[in-house]
């Protein structure tokens, strides 16, 4: 047959109309263009205006259509008919659904508000739920940072001002070295793709520190295989390596640092290990220029790095030389943390010698003036072009605080925080801890609690405690069992519910919380304690109320569900005033909008909490007559005033569309950003782009943005004071004191200095019985179980098989196609195994949430997810073994209470081939039925 | 049997880079979505929520270990994991065109686009024996032969932008590690990639000429050139009281008297 063509169509019509809006497939909130055709979804693209992701779009994202329309999706309210757990539910009117929630809040309100348990999972709306639960008047209110990342934010507000992600990134087109620590997939996914992918280009060098040799880790120039729980060791050596060549920026540590600040250094004083302040409180400085004290942010000042200050017989050293003392010890020589590590003494040095060579010897210079907040102008900005970005893997362990804060101090020792080449913040951040609320949790019937839940405290006077001395909160945060508790500690509140300890609860209202199933340490026990019953028949836990737009495990554990919709059919604001969506060089919020409405009974969760909010006359949600005050959501997102002139939104302010940052509302704001593809963007200027902490012109900026009402330019703390207070109350100095069984721990962790101590799970379990680390990290192409079963993802991530180093695959004899049994001092589970060299060789691992349970997510019961799939939950406890002292402690980093995933230790042998992955959970029944048999999903013609 | 065009006037394809593809399978399912919607049948998939979902993906990453050799001093490097996507190459020499029974196949004189005609398509699935390189899917729903199309519907499509008129999977691929060009233009952005960087063909022993290039990783786990020791981390002080005697001679002695 001759060569032929046929007539081919190559300029076809692509759609009707581009919707832009934001993903929601997980939590980067990049902009997409949704592509209609006859009013319904028909492809989605990544925005290419946006400042997120630029026109790219992951996995997840492009595959955002079959999640819009999964067969998982809940139709309408429902009421449970069978037992708690049974999966048998009725379908109710949404009249009826919202008078059964009245019933249940309404008469708690009237009396004890903190018996209302609101815990809100992967919330995008924090700063709204969190007003709702402030208006209602309980205590118990946060979102899911305890159980995820919140050592890695907190240790970065603390320290710096901001840690990585939504906080600050790499200068990705400047840098030279990029070394990223235990980052998967978290969070920030396609900036962080498209950056390596740019550094790369520009020749620069990525490292990737991780057990896990995947994703990132797999593209990187140089893997470190890191043992895992020991990065602050690793960091530490390194920080030894580079102090004791001398290697660090001085004159940045001594401007832009309290490493030059002086510490109350008299034993006998109340305030050893504090500041020496001034009458007016501000820590001291020598300085320079006169030999004196001076504050740290005097006009002019000069601080020294090195000068001590005597006086009544006491020399006082500057915080400096409390690092020499602690750094230059041998303890944190390479040759003595190399076999904790797993990284050979050579390698540590080398990567130390890679860091200094980088930062000193490829210094970046931009010519750019600049002027700090002593008043000294700086002919140029002047940068070291290393980076770092770290994430869950380095956060998710009992040492996890420390750990991020010495990575924080590596970044700083180096002079590389907001410098060119280094990382920066991004709008709103740097914010110091100080600029932030304190935690508030005093209620009082009938009234909103007394200010916004989470915070970050100074010291114990800030804690959330009864006069009694225990937690006020349900969840013991702000206690002395993890001081620092800055985002709550979710994976705590339905264990002490279950408990009645501190107090009984009576309504747990959760949304998109996935308790019952992957988001809870010890799934089994947690689906009993949700189940359990008094001696009288009644729930121990009396009330469930849950909203998810989805089928998932957890629905079966409620008394009611509110259906949400998708992400496709409802507002939310992507707001400065919670976790906004900026860029180094740019302010920027966003919104969702309905780009199609829903086809079933259900409605978007922030608006039914406006309707509850006025039901329940609650203050913020009324007017003066007592009407509703919002609407919806959209209402809310354009109407409300946080602050006078400042807004969920940022942009489009006045009626004019012309406020940015600051001004009133205005009516037709939503539209403005629909117009503008769904977002909104202001760049930095210029001179303020870098060192913005102590930068004036960021500074002023920030301040005409309504970032905050007055400067604050601030130096980044080496050493956290509010630590050290901790551990003075640990010594017995002050009003408030902890427990006696908490004062060693507090004494030993909460250093002022990053320290590194072992994982706690090490000191529970005899390691040499369970050798094994084991760990968790999600796939690039599946998000974790706030969306369903996606059914083009899960024919790239269907199960989950437990991946298992040369060493252990060798040791067991292991082949293609075995099973085995996993177990840890808590539980077993048996499971098929796969082989992976590049791993860490005492290391074994899994795809996190692949595992489903039978009867969710309109999946088959054969469903392989269900089949072969499995959770590691089941090995983890939220509380540690017991070790004999008849105390049970919590599987939680001790200052802020981050659930410790990945301390847990285990030991792995062959076992027979099961049916199906162990333990077998019996199916839920489901509320929606199974999804179709056939998919051929073509909306045009 | 069906002929091949003597020449085409350019080459269109792709060039993948094996450096920092991360194995996101941003590119999959972007091509999974605008071929679902677009050129032909749609991609289906049974059994889509059961216990054996399969579906028609024009484009699949695969994940290989590479276990480098050992070093000079006997010493094992770690083992490295490459993200390896693969879809039609659009070859010069495309068996999965000659062997066409019915001339659906065909390879575009004017680009060199390798597409299927679905009307003339009876599904015997010859070609995707003849493809070395599996890039053929056969629809079990439509019951013809899917493949790349290069988006054909996209790169000369005037109702998109012009900065669109790319294949989605290049438009989407997040690490950009996927590129699109004419390898007929020696200074097209493939070809310089190609040369500058070690393009190579995949299995070019099969002698399909493929125009599609692969980009080679960079060496990994390099150790530094410099010593490490000298200058960088050579001591000094031994202690915390030298480490201090030492600080105040660096402050005195930086530029423009600073501390």
């Amino acid at each position: 047959m001759t060569h032929h063509q046929p007539d081919l169509d190559t300029s076809p019509k692509v759609s009707d109309e581009i919707r832009k809006t934001t993903c929601y497939m997980c939590a980067c909130r990049c902009g997409i263009n949704v592509h209609m055709k006859e009013g319904k979804v028909a492809y989605i693209e990544g925005n290419r205006d946006h400042p997120v992701n630029k026109g790219v779009l992951c996995a997840k994202g492009s595959a955002g259509i079959m999640q819009h329309n999964a067969p998982s999706r809940l139709r309408a309210p429902l009421k449970r008919v069978g037992e708690r757990g049974s999966g048998e539910f009725e379908e109710i009117s949404w009249d009826e659904a919202l008078a059964i929630a009245k019933g249940h809040l309404e008469p708690i309100r009237n009396e004890a508000p903190e018996k209302l348990a609101f815990f809100t999972g992967r919330d995008q709306s924090q700063s709204f739920t969190g007003f709702w639960a402030q208006s209602y008047g309980t205590p118990n209110f946060a979102a899911h940072g305890g159980f995820c990342s919140v050592n890695m934010a907190a240790a970065g507000i603390y320290t710096m001002g901001g840690a990585f992600w939504e906080f600050g990134q790499p200068d990705w087109d400047l840098t030279k070295m990029v070394m990223i620590f235990g980052v998967a997939e978290d969070h920030d996914s396609n900036p962080i793709k498209m950056g390596i992918g740019r550094a790369k280009n520009n020749g620069a060098k990525i490292v990737g520190v991780n057990p896990i040799r995947t994703g990132y880790n797999a593209v990187a120039d140089e893997w470190v295989g890191i043992t895992p729980g020991t990065d602050g060791l690793y960091i530490l050596s390194m920080i030894h390596c580079l102090m004791k060549a001398g290697r660090i920026d001085l004159d940045y540590l001594a401007r832009f640092t309290n490493a030059s600040v002086l510490v109350n250094e008299d034993p006998e004083s109340d305030d050893r290990g504090l500041f020496l302040k001034d009458s007016e409180g501000q820590p001291q400085v020598v300085d320079h220029n006169t030999g004196a004290l001076a504050p740290w942010n005097g006009q002019g000042v000069e601080p020294d790095l090195s000068a001590t200050y005597e006086a009544n017989g006491v020399t006082h050293r500057p915080v400096f030389h409390l690092m020499a003392d602690k750094y230059l010890s041998d303890e944190y020589a390479p040759e003595n943390v190399a076999e904790r590590t797993g990284i050979p003494a050579d390698k540590i040095r080398a990567m130390a010698a890679e860091l200094a060579r980088v930062a000193f010897d490829e210094e970046i210079t931009l010519d750019r003036e600049w002027t700090d907040f002593r008043g000294k102008k700086h002919a140029k900005m002047v940068g070291r072009p290393v980076s770092f970005h770290a994430m869950r893997g380095i956060s998710a362990h009992s040492n996890g605080f420390q750990t991020c804060r010495a990575l924080h101090v590596l970044q700083i020792l180096l002079g590389t925080v907001e410098t060119p080449g280094g990382m920066r913040f991004k709008p709103p951040y740097p914010k110091p801890a100080t600029a932030h609320p304190k935690p508030h949790g005093k209620v009082t019937v009938g009234e909103p609690l007394d200010g916004p839940h989470l915070g970050y405290v100074q010291g114990p006077d800030d804690l959330l405690l009864q006069d009694d001395g225990t937690p006020t909160r349900i969840d013991k945060a702000y206690s002395w069992d993890n001081p620092m508790s800055a985002h709550g500690l979710m994976h705590m509140v339905i264990s002490n519910a279950h408990a009645g300890v501190p107090y009984k609860i009576d309504t747990l209202f959760m949304y998109m919380a996935n308790m019952a199933w992957n988001s809870s340490m010890n799934t089994s026990g947690v689906m009993k304690m949700l189940t359990d019953k008094n001696e009288d028949g009644s729930y121990v836990i009396p009330n469930i109320i849950y909203s998810d737009a989805y089928s998932s495990e957890m629905v079966a554990y409620a008394d009611l569900i509110l259906p949400d919709t998708t992400y496709l059919e409802r507002h939310d604001c992507i707001s400065l005033l919670d976790r906004p969506i900026c860029e180094a060089d740019a302010v920027a919020d966003a919104i969702r909008w309905p780009v199609v409405e829903p086809d079933r009974d259900v409605r978007g969760f922030q608006s039914v909490l406006c309707e509850l909010g006025a039901m329940l006359n609650m203050p913020g949600f009324v007017n003066e007559d007592g009407s509703q005050k919002y609407a919806d959501y959209g209402d809310y997102i354009t109407n409300h005033i946080r602050r006078p002139g400042v807004g969920p939104l940022a942009g489009f302010r006045n009626k004019d569309g012309s406020g940015a940052g600051r001004g009133d509302v205005n009516p037709d704001q939503l539209q403005a950003y629909i117009d503008n593809g769904g977002f909104w963007i202001e760049h930095v200027p210029a001179e303020a782009a870098y060192f913005k902490p102590f930068n004036t012109a960021y500074q002023n900026w920030a301040v005409e943005k309504g970032f905050y009402d007055a400067v604050q330019p601030y130096i980044f703390q080496l050493y956290v004071e509010p630590m050290r207070k901790f551990q003075l109350a640990a010594e017995g100095v002050g009003e408030r004191q902890p427990p006696a069984h908490l004062r060693q721990r507090i004494k030993q962790t909460m250093d002022p200095l990053p320290i590194w101590y072992a994982p706690f799970e090490d000191a529970h379990v005899d390691v040499d019985e369970y050798p094994v680390h084991a760990l968790t990290q999600r796939p690039m192409a599946m998000y974790h179980s706030w969306g369903t079963q996606n059914a083009w993802l899960r024919q790239i991530h269907g199960h989950n098989p437990l991946y298992v180093p040369t060493k252990i695959w060798e040791a067991n004899s292991f082949e293609e196609g075995d099973w085995a049994k996993v177990e840890s001092a808590h539980g077993a589970i048996v499971v098929p195994v796969a082989h992976q060299a590049s791993l860490n060789e005492n290391t074994i691992w899994t795809w996190n949430a692949i595992g489903k349970r039978k009867g969710a997510w309109a999946l088959d019961d054969k469903a392989p997810e269900a089949t072969k799939g499995f959770l590691l939950n089941h090995l983890i406890h939220e509380l540690l073994p017991p070790k004999g002292d008849g105390l049970r402690w919590a599987n939680s980093d001790p200052i802020t209470g981050q659930a410790a995933w990945f301390d847990l230790r285990v030991k792995i042998s062959k076992s027979d081939t099961p049916n199906e992955a162990q333990p077998e959970i019996p199916a839920i029944k489901s509320p929606v039925g199974n999804g179709p048999e056939k998919l051929a999903w073509k909306v045009g013609k | 049997m069906t002929s091949l065009p003597t020449s085409t006037e350019k080459k269109l394809g792709l060039v993948i880079d094996l450096d920092t593809c991360v194995g996101c399978h941003a590119c999959v399912i972007s091509c999974k979505g605008w071929n679902t919607e677009n050129y032909g049948a749609p991609l289906s998939d049974q059994d889509p929520y059961g216990a054996n979902p399969t579906g028609t993906f024009l484009n699949r990453v695969h994940s290989y270990e590479v276990q480098p050799p050992n070093l000079k001093d006997g010493t094992q490097p770690a083992a490295q994991l490459i993200h390896f996507p693969k879809s039609c190459l659009h070859c010069d020499d495309a068996p999965c065109v000659t062997v066409c029974p019915t001339g659906a196949s065909y390879k575009r004189s004017e680009d060199g686009i390798v597409l299927v005609n679905e009307q003339d398509c009876i599904g015997c699935g010859l070609c995707a024996w003849a493809c070395p390189y599996g890039a053929r899917e056969l629809d079990a729903d439509a019951g013809v032969m899917k493949k790349c199309t290069l988006c054909v519907d996209r790169i000369y499509n005037e109702n998109l932008p012009e900065e669109d008129r790319q294949p989605a999977c290049v438009r989407t691929c997040p690490s950009n590690a996927r590129h699109f060009g004419d390898f007929a233009d020696p200074e097209s952005n493939v070809s310089i990639l190609t040369r500058e960087r070690g393009g190579f063909d995949l299995m070019p022993e099969q002698g399909t000429k493929p125009v599609n290039k692969y980009l080679p990783p960079r060496p990994k786990d390099v150790a530094p050139e410099f010593d490490v020791l000298a200058p960088y981390l050579e001591p000094i002080a031994a202690d915390a009281k030298g480490f201090v005697g030492w600080l105040d001679k660096a402050l005195n002695a930086l530029p423009g008297g600073v501390n």
